[in-house]
């Protein structure tokens, strides 16, 4: 099948097969990164523009090295949050970059909603990397990439998302994900981190981790916000760590000796993860930001892509 | 000069009319009501047949934005949106730039509205000075100088002592206090209402118990106090089954419902499209349903729009940074023929009672009706004719709605105030 969507805005609105393409496609451009020269001319003229609302590392560097490898010129365009909300609104901007004829924008925002209003301003393709806790496709799509290699395939397997689910853009992307490709999948987290009816969703619910982690295939632990605690979420850190915190004696005492421990990162080490857990030999964690440049590289040679054909 | 209109059928509820007659207005007031009138010399003759004749319409939550937020709204602009609408008298709301909490300002709105206005303005005063709810406005005088109830809309007042105060010192002037029924803590940072919608979208929402709540708090005040409370735009079940209570122990409470809460949900906000953030947020179809329920029963007793116009740039951006509030003069009535009577929910009598007789008994305000020596204050409903909202062309000095392209069956077709059509 081909791609046909100008835009990559949510998992929500793909069926399985959209997502296994996006998957497959990234699966088989892993390969550059193991070449003495990562180059190849997928995108030669084409223009990509990181459009960076929220401070963000592994991700903008990720769609950069993405972008250059496939030959495309990348630029990155980092608005500082509290400037942009007295100046210039975010269509503005964004209309004033569309004026320099990019063919993608990749953009980040804080607001929930952000990147479908671009796609259905602009003309370019869109690509969602994250908006305020509504999605965050791309990193979806590396974590189901991983867990594939890992596991050889998606129906019937089970997966806890635990920690922030109400905040976690990541675990709503990953929980329409996983539901389409046949997966089971159980948000765990105090009460207070669970989003409301979020059994209509498909979700399974737990509220003690050592239950959720009980004969699962993967634990994806979501980083906690500090500031959670100030809006009387949690009471402390050290509360939250020592009940939601996945250490080596609950992994040992509760969970399959197979299973794969994945996180979005950043890590905060201490409070969800244990360092041993972290860096231990069921950590798939670095592999999973390896497989985000391949998944970028698919998500971009497919969006660019599309639009070569048709002018055609 | 006098106006006769011919072969309507007319509505008032007040004197439990609903017959084919003709109406004479002379001197801006209603003279007779009743079949084939004859025609006094130098008549002015409006051919209503086909059309149903109502008391005006009265919309008791406005907001003119004027003084401070010419740019939004003016009084000249917002009252000719209300004749387009079909409203012959509205009630603005006290949040202007300076705050109405004071006579001067008071007394520069309905200069305004007298120089500028086509339909008739009452204030609503502060409750609070500033609306920061830290002290009383000064309340006596506002009364004084011609506010109808007193409301600081839009915040609501979290000191329980101090409302306790400003309904218990507001008791001898009969006005009302208008709550703006929501617990700031649990709707603290909220853009919606919270259920699977805001879950789905990742948006913060609030609770229905953040209305409910204010309004279970309101009714106690009324109760200890004996005053008169009216909650604004009432939005959920649960307000409803509170105010349902509250009426049959005898406590004086009173309701209104706003058409946007009676025709959307919370479906509506999918898409994020800025011009379905309001506050309260669109609800359930559950509450939507108690809340038609309500109205045609008289729990809710009237209709009032929450018209809250603001500039596209207010409302073009992120869901989460846009302004709460749309535009509902121009759209209101329309919305409600269509959805509610010719929906076959709400009978045409009770509609046209709870957008005139009932709103200006609550606000003890002239009209309501057409008995004869009442003030010609008239609105002529067009049942079948089709509009499409096209909001380039709403008279309002803003755009913000949800109901752009909407083909609406039946629209307000004539406005009279004061024996003067002005509309259209």
């Amino acid at each position: 099948m081909a791609w046909t969507r100008k835009d990559l805005v949510t998992i929500r609105d793909l069926d399985a097969s959209e997502i296994t393409l996006l998957v497959d496609t990234a699966a088989s451009l892993q390969e550059i990164a193991t070449r003495e020269i990562k180059k190849v001319p997928a995108l030669r003229g084409k223009t990509i523009v990181n459009l960076f609302y929220e401070p963000s590392t592994r991700t903008r560097t990720s769609f950069e090295i993405a972008g250059k490898w496939l030959s495309a010129d990348v630029i990155n365009f980092s608005v500082n949050g509290s400037s942009a909300a007295k100046g210039e609104s975010l269509v503005d901007t964004a209309k004033n970059i569309e004026a320099m004829s990019p063919d993608v924008v990749v953009v980040r925002h804080g607001s929930a909603g952000a990147a479908e209003l671009l796609a259905r301003e602009l003309g370019c393709a869109i690509v969602n990397a994250g908006d305020g806790a509504h999605e965050h496709p791309t990193q979806a799509l590396l974590d189901l990439l991983t867990i594939r290699e890992r596991k050889g395939h998606f129906e019937g397997l089970h997966v806890a998302i635990v920690g922030d689910i109400a905040h976690s853009r990541v675990a709503r992307s990953n929980l329409h994900g996983m539901r389409k490709l046949g997966m089971t999948v159980t948000v765990a987290g105090p009460p207070t981190l669970i989003p409301p009816f979020v059994q209509e969703l498909g979700a399974k619910v737990s509220y003690r981790l050592e239950d959720a982690i009980r004969d699962v295939d993967v634990i994806m632990m979501l980083r906690l916000q500090q500031e959670r605690m100030t809006r009387g979420l949690i009471p402390s850190l050290r509360e939250y760590s020592r009940y939601w915190g996945l250490s080596l004696e609950k992994l040992a005492a509760h969970a399959r000796p197979d299973v794969l421990i994945m996180h979005p990162g950043p890590v905060n080490r201490g409070v969800e993860l244990s360092p041993e857990v972290a860096d231990g030999p069921y950590s798939v964690i670095l592999d999973q930001v390896a497989k985000g440049v391949a998944v970028r590289m698919g998500v971009l040679v497919l969006l660019a892509g599309r639009k070569a054909e048709g002018a055609a | 000069m006098s106006l006769l209109i011919r072969n309507g059928r007319v509505i008032d509820p007040a004197n439990g009319v609903d017959a084919g007659a003709d109406v004479l207005i002379a001197d801006g007031s209603i003279q007779r009501v009743g079949p084939s009138l004859l025609a006094p010399a130098n008549v002015e003759i409006l051919d209503a047949t086909g059309k149903v004749v109502c008391p005006g319409f009265i919309d008791i939550h406005v907001h003119l934005r004027e003084p401070g937020y010419e740019y939004k709204e003016t009084v000249a602009t917002g009252t000719r949106a209300a004749a387009a609408g079909g409203f012959t008298a509205v009630c603005c709301m006290a949040n202007t730039d300076p705050v109405n909490d004071n006579r001067s300002v008071t007394d520069y709105i309905l200069a305004k509205a007298r120089s500028e206005g086509v339909v008739r303005v009452y204030p609503i005063g502060a409750v609070t000075r500033d609306l920061a709810g830290k002290e009383l406005a000064e309340l006596a005088e506002l009364a004084e100088a011609g506010c109808v109830a007193f409301s600081d809309d839009g915040n609501p007042v979290m000191d329980a002592a101090l409302y306790r105060r400003a309904m218990e010192y507001t008791l001898p002037f009969g006005t009302p206090v208008i709550s703006h029924a929501e617990d700031a803590h649990l709707a603290r940072g909220t853009c919606m209402n919270e259920g699977v919608v805001s879950t789905e979208l990742g948006l913060d929402g609030a609770p229905a118990a953040a209305e409910d709540v204010m309004v279970a708090r309101d009714i106690l005040l009324a109760e200890l106090t004996g005053a008169h409370v009216h909650i604004a735009h009432l939005s959920t079940a649960g307000a409803v089954r509170l105010v349902r209570d509250a009426k049959a122990r005898g406590v004086r409470v009173t309701a209104e419902v706003t058409p946007h809460h009676l025709v959307l949900t919370e479906d509506a906000v999918r898409g994020y499209d800025p011009n379905t953030k309001m506050n309260p947020p669109l609800r359930t179809k559950r509450d939507v349903e108690a809340l038609v329920e309500a109205l045609a029963d008289g729990t809710i007793d009237c209709i009032a729009t929450d018209h809250a116009p603001h500039s596209l740039a207010e409302k073009e951006g992120a869901f989460d940074d846009a302004a709460f509030g749309i535009v509902g003069l121009e759209t209101a009535v329309a919305l409600l023929l269509d959805r509610l009577v010719h929906g076959g929910v709400l009978p045409l009598a009770t509609l046209v009672a709870r957008l005139s007789t009932d709103p200006a008994r609550l606000l003890r305000l002239r009209g309501g009706s057409l008995g004869a020596g009442a003030p010609a204050d008239v609105t002529i409903l067009d049942l079948d004719a089709e509009v499409d909202v096209d909001p380039a062309r709403f008279r309002s000095r803003s755009r913000n709605t949800p109901f752009a392209g909407w083909t609406l069956r039946g629209h307000p077709w004539k406005t009279i105030v004061g024996g003067r059509v002005v509309n259209p």
